[in-house]
């Protein structure tokens, strides 16, 4: 008998082009290679400063995303309303594509939008695959047992010239996440109470593999917003092995396997999974019936509290800095604070679930007055199928903006940016100090509680508006 | 990349924990399209305030900071984005190494290949040096060691591979060329096609 294996194991013992030594790290091969126009125009320039290639244009996927305006594009004077950097940057990516005969699914192609979230809505991101870009969230399609992490840009300059990444095998921890939640608790919130839990460099050094009944029974969209937060625990990866509902997703999108080849693949997939008597390095318990939603008050995502509990006492000084930034009190509920801006998109909670999360609170009810709310699809076909199942009307008629697809206020680089002092309840990944603007106060939330919170005009519950 | 043997500096230290990449490069310098003149761009929203003067009291502003290379971070410096503007920026204001009990994967990796030395040392060790800013220190990259004032020498964490480019000066890209033999190789026996 084989040595029983996790699922990371197998798909890492699976793309070993050289093992690793003490001397040398292993040389891994990679499956897909997602670019946007942010990381990578200084690796392609290194690529011509070399004289070299890219060496397998047929596996990079390319999109615009990260500078990108939200409102609509058609030509270049659109593109400034992101700035002139940015605009710039989105034509030098378009440039490097065509320069190195790579496709790029940029605008007018109707498939563009934020890279985690392409990739899995194009059927590109599979199980087993090994998946990179230069983008700490590609943990986000780990979600189908791909084995998925961001590098930085010179990194991203060694895929493109090699399809090759040089990496020193991680260690592997398990969340197992059993029970089933409770009404009006959704993935986002199990994702904060895991990253509360472990903290925010609890996975350093570790592949997570999201495991447990609570797991199983989410769809593929949470399960994306599940191993997208990876990071935010320090881990560089974190994956879900595939199952049915992994397979049904996947089945007859543009990018995955078809006939035979699918039927080839389905095989495959189906032997990944961690073996019964597999160890991981560290395993982690929550119990899903335990739940509330989850809010942010501190300035990184491990400073989580549930939606009713009081902000806790720290005394570190990083702790109580945080706390000055943002304002918040200790032993107050984060409900007490009123609320300037909602955010509801990014690659954690972008997509056509989430948008439907967020537009049932909001049916039939108003954002409150002074409050600026912001719905922005993770990408253009997200887009067209919240609008051809009216979403976008019911964002509109309760008196919020309805935007193009991009990464937007998640990291606020195209203009998208809330002013200082104000406070955002946000459906993206970090509350870092000034992520959303200088000065802007972030708490993370799900779409739910970010709707809610928007009608009410402070934090809000969820579960009160359902 | 210029090979790294060895850094003597003065130490800065910058004790906050989690510092991220988003406060040591504000995404709005994520604009650029070079590698260059990040250093100007580095901790930019802690070292300027809204008008653009200088905040009195932030470490780098303080005239002792000045010509320090040595910077020595709170705990998980370095986490979030992937942006590698961190390390360019921070190479570029004039750092050579950081020093923390612990690092985020992602930015070593992005510091160690640039040859910006970031380095893990016991908390011990760690908590020493965050209560003795300006300490003179010694690091020796081929030896691992980190020598303190006292003479004090301790040993710090850093794999192999990365110590021998920053030693060499080599940049990875090179040595993973030299494997494109077994890279096809791999290639045409592998049994499924991405
Ligand atoms: S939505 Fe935010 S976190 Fe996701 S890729 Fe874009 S900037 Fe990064």
């Amino acid at each position: 008998m084989s040595t029983p294996r996790t699922l990371f194991e197998k798909v890492w013992a699976d793309h070993v082009v050289v093992a690793e030594t003490d001397d040398t790290p292993a040389v891994i091969y990679i499956d897909l290679h997602i670019i946007h126009e942010v990381t990578t125009p200084q690796a392609f320039s290194l690529l011509r400063e070399q004289g070299l290639p890219v060496r397998r244009p047929d596996l990079v996927l390319a999109t615009l995303d990260h500078s990108t305006p939200t409102t609509p594009v058609s030509s270049f004077k659109d593109l400034l309303v992101a700035g002139e950097g940015a605009a710039r940057q989105v034509r030098q990516m378009e440039q490097n594509c065509r320069e190195f005969g790579i496709e790029l699914l940029g605008f007018g192609s109707g498939r563009r939008g934020i890279v985690h979230v392409i990739g899995p809505e194009l059927g590109a991101t599979q199980p087993g695959k090994t998946i990179v870009c230069g983008d700490s969230h590609t943990s986000t399609h780990g979600a189908f047992g791909a084995l998925a992490f961001g590098i930085g840009t010179t990194e991203v300059g060694h895929v493109l010239a090699t399809q090759c990444l040089l990496q020193r095998k991680p260690k592997t921890l398990a969340v197992n996440v059993d029970g089933s939640l409770p009404a009006g608790v959704t993935a986002k919130d199990v994702i904060l109470a895991v990253i509360g839990r472990i903290g925010v460099d609890g996975g350093t050094g570790h592949v997570i593999e999201y495991r447990g009944g609570a797991i199983r029974a989410l769809d593929m969209e949470a399960r994306m917003t599940i191993c997208n937060m990876s990071i935010e625990g320090g881990a560089r990866a974190g994956m879900i092995a595939p199952d049915d509902v992994t397979f049904e997703y996947l089945e007859g999108r543009e990018r995955a396997p078809r006939g035979a080849d699918w039927d080839m693949a389905l095989a495959r997939w189906r032997s990944l999974f961690s073996d019964d008597a597999a160890t991981f390095d560290r395993s982690v318990d929550i119990d899903a019936a335990s739940l509330v939603p989850m809010v942010t008050f501190g300035t990184n995502p491990g400073m989580v509290v549930g939606i009713d509990e009081p902000v806790p006492a720290g005394s570190d000084p990083s702790f109580r800095k945080a706390l000055d930034y943002m304002q918040v009190e200790t032993g107050k509920p984060m409900s007490a604070n009123a609320v300037d801006v909602v955010f509801v998109g990014s690659c954690t909670n972008g997509r056509i679930s989430d948008i439907e999360e967020a537009a049932r609170i909001l049916e039939g009810r108003k954002v409150a007055p002074g409050v600026r709310m912001l719905v922005v699809p993770g990408s253009e076909q997200v887009k067209a199928e919240a609008e051809a199942r009216g979403l976008d009307r019911i964002v509109v008629a309760a008196g919020a903006e309805w935007r193009e697809a991009g990464c937007s206020m998640c990291l606020g680089m195209n203009g998208d940016i809330a002013q200082p002092g104000q406070l955002c309840v946000s459906t993206s990944n970090r509350n870092f100090e000034g992520r959303q603007g200088i000065g802007a106060r972030t708490v993370l939330a799900s779409p739910a509680t970010a709707a809610a919170s928007a009608i009410a005009g402070r934090v809000a519950d969820p579960r009160e508006y359902v | 990349m210029k090979p790294v043997t060895r850094i003597a500096s003065k130490t800065v230290v910058l004790a906050t924990r989690d510092v991220d990449t988003d406060q040591i490069m504000p995404a709005r310098f994520l604009t650029t399209t070079s590698r260059e003149g990040l250093g100007d761009k580095v901790f930019f929203d802690l070292r300027f305030d809204g008008a653009g003067a200088p905040r009195k009291d932030f470490v780098l502003n303080r005239p002792e900071a000045a010509g320090c290379s040595v910077l020595v971070a709170g705990r998980n410096f370095g986490c979030g984005s992937s942006r590698e503007h961190a390390p360019w920026g921070l190479l570029d204001y004039g750092f050579e190494a950081v020093i923390s009990s612990e690092l985020a994967d992602i930015f070593r990796n992005n510091a160690l290949k640039n040859g910006l030395v970031a380095i893990v040392v016991d908390e011990e060790t760690h908590d020493w040096l965050l209560d003795n800013p300006g300490a003179d220190v010694v690091i020796d990259v081929e030896n691992t060691t980190l020598t303190l004032p006292d003479e004090r020498t301790v040993e710090f964490e850093l794999d192999g591979f990365a110590r021998y480019c920053l030693v060499e000066g080599t940049d990875q890209l090179g040595f993973l060329q030299r494997q494109l033999d077994a890279i096809e190789r791999f290639e045409e026996i592998r049994p499924w096609k991405p």
